[in-house]
């Protein structure tokens, strides 16, 4: 039992940060309808530059999200205004093309700059723990847990009650509509896919404490974050945060019941589930 | 006329060409052929029908490990495997299209269940014993024609041509079938094609498993090729997207857009290896990236599609 709680501990801390990821694509599909297919490609730049930093100036990387975070908002908001924006109205297949494209420049880019071989963020905390009861916390879990937690609701604020919060929200609901009231739809684009590829970024770095990575990480959270976003509804805020921690948590009991290899597959089949019975995801509305 | 003096010349000269041309340019023509193969049978269902797929690597690593697992342990001739493969991944194609076609799943949610059904087949491709796992699965080097095995690259040639064709037969076939019509009725408007009785899901389904079969068979040409597979260079996502993206770049629905689009994105993926490929590692993929991006930029509707419609400008006299 203590085994499947434990589980159960680690998944809901894991979860907190990919709940994160997750909204920054959720952001992005939710007012451009794009898929961010290099949504992980973005997070590997930001976990490289929390490590330069870690490794160049001692920074450590729960401050260094401040940068690591406006770089990828001035990389993801160059993707929108250069790229993006010239196809916003073509074919999926094109869209999700040109994304693909971005994606190859990006993780072998980081390839070329950084090599193949794993990395990792060895912070002098990296192996601290602490009990309660028969749980154990591992304590940059808890603090990625926290500060991540820390930024969605800082998201979440900026959303519902700032004016720039919700012209984005207008251009999601209802783009003619938003143009209609005399939004900057481009202006809103830009700020939208910007701050979209700061979440990853930042839960990049994030992720750095506990987690080696290397250039090809990219490709399994992206995958990742379509499965969270898929499950709690496409372009729903809420939705991207509880599907993140479920995600979490069923990897890291998947892991538990059947062998860490095939922790994922707990995931893909709830996903199925979730595309047969409730397509438009738990939280999402009608689609 | 015209056409088949064309046709006839164009043909000559692909027979004779293997004879003429170094091994990497026998090389680079086969995995033009074989991608342009595997480009076709992806255009009948994301083409054709509409209902883009991004999940055939599943159908290819069925293909390939059937034939591979059938010869190797029970000396079964590939060139039988090939079909057992084949009606496999069709079988897998009528599972995957049961559930998302009847669920009314379209676009990306169909994408993402096609993305995520494949996934799944990696992860238990890796667990199952005689498929090689993590190690991967090799097969012995016997140039024996009768196991799908040749001295030299010029069989390969013929074979993946041959291929080609078969498959371009096919689509020729298709568009002019009632088959066809549906398809691309239910991939201009699906409810309004449901309206007037045609029955989307059963055609679909049609799509789908004359899809994956084809696909299928493109794998043994692949185990056969390379003696080795293993589910994370076959049954990834990067395979699938690599199926699928030749008929893209080279137009949807159209039987020489799979063709145009192999060769094109071929000579810029050999172009970028040949000149960038002993700088750094990554940079040819860098390039090839850029590469992409430009030609979706540039030419939004694909590579065959752009052509017909300057052509037709130019012969009106209009300035393009």
């Amino acid at each position: 039992m203590t085994l499947y709680v434990q589980a159960v501990v680690n998944g809901l801390l894991v979860g907190g940060v990919y709940s994160l990821m997750a909204l920054g694509l959720t952001l992005i599909f939710g007012v451009m309808r794009v898929i961010n297919f290099a949504h992980g490609d973005m997070m590997v730049w930001g976990m490289y530059l929390s490590y330069w930093l870690f490794v160049t100036a001692g920074v450590d990387p729960y401050v260094s999200i401040l940068v690591t975070g406006s770089v990828v908002f001035l990389l993801g908001a160059a993707v929108q205004k250069g790229l993006v924006s010239r196809i916003l109205d073509a074919p999926h297949e094109m869209q999700i093309l040109l994304m693909l494209g971005v994606a190859l420049v990006l993780e072998n880019t980081a390839l070329m700059v950084f090599g193949p071989d794993p990395r990792r963020v060895s912070t002098s905390y990296a192996l601290s723990t602490f009990w309660w009861g028969p749980i154990v916390f591992d304590l940059p879990r808890v603090a990625t847990f926290g500060v991540a937690l820390a930024l969605a609701l800082g998201l979440y604020v900026f959303l519902k009650r700032t004016d720039l919060g919700r012209m984005i929200r207008a251009a999601s609901d209802n783009r003619i509509g938003a143009l209609l009231v005399g939004t900057d739809i481009l202006k809103v684009f830009t700020l939208a896919f910007g701050i979209g590829a700061a979440c990853v970024g930042a839960a990049g770095s994030l992720m750095t404490p506990f987690l080696p990575f290397s250039p090809s990480t990219g490709l399994f959270f992206t995958i990742t974050s379509f499965n969270i976003v898929i499950i709690g509804g496409m372009g729903s805020f809420l939705g991207a945060f509880v599907g993140g921690l479920l995600v979490g948590i069923s990897e890291s009991l998947g892991a538990v019941v059947l062998v860490p290899s095939l922790k994922e597959i707990v995931t893909f089949i709830l996903l199925i589930l979730i595309l047969l019975f409730r397509p438009q995801g738990l939280l999402g509305g009608s689609r | 006329m015209v056409r088949i003096g064309v046709g006839t010349v164009v043909g000559l000269i692909l027979l004779a060409l293997p004879f003429w041309v170094s091994s990497t340019w026998q090389n680079l023509l086969i995995t033009v052929f074989y991608y342009a193969f595997l480009g076709q049978a992806w255009n009948i269902l994301g083409g054709y029908a509409g209902q883009l797929s991004l999940g055939h690597a599943a159908f290819f690593a069925i293909g390939a490990y059937t034939s591979a697992v059938l010869a190797v342990h029970y000396a079964v001739s590939p060139w039988l495997g090939m079909f057992v493969g084949a009606v496999l991944a069709a079988l897998l194609s009528l599972g995957i299209g049961y559930l998302g076609f009847r669920f009314g799943l379209r676009g990306f949610y169909f994408i993402l269940l096609t993305l995520a059904a494949a996934e799944i087949c990696r992860l238990v491709a890796l667990h199952v014993p005689i498929l090689g796992g993590y190690t991967g699965l090799f097969i012995n080097f016997t140039p024996n024609p009768w196991q799908f095995q040749f001295k030299g690259k010029i069989p390969y040639y013929f074979i993946a041509l041959g291929f080609l064709v078969f498959a371009s037969a096919v689509v020729w076939l298709l568009e002019r079938s009632k088959l066809g019509t549906y398809l691309v009725a239910i991939r201009e408007d699906e409810d309004a094609s449901e309206a007037l009785g045609v029955d989307t899901f059963r055609y679909k389904m049609m799509a789908y498993a004359l899809s994956a079969a084809l696909t299928a068979l493109g794998g043994t040409f692949y185990a056969y090729f390379q003696y080795y597979l293993q589910p994370n260079t076959v049954l990834n996502l990067n395979h699938s997207v690599d199926i699928m993206i030749r008929p893209i770049v080279g137009g949807m629905g159209t039987i020489l857009g799979p063709i145009l689009g192999s060769l094109l994105l071929e000579l810029l993926g050999e172009f970028s290896r040949t000149y960038f490929a002993g700088a750094t590692a990554g940079l040819s993929v860098v390039i090839y990236g850029v590469l992409l991006i430009i030609v979706v930029l540039f030419l939004p509707r694909g590579v065959y599609p752009t052509l017909v419609h300057r052509f037709r400008r130019l012969m009106r006299g209009r300035p393009t």
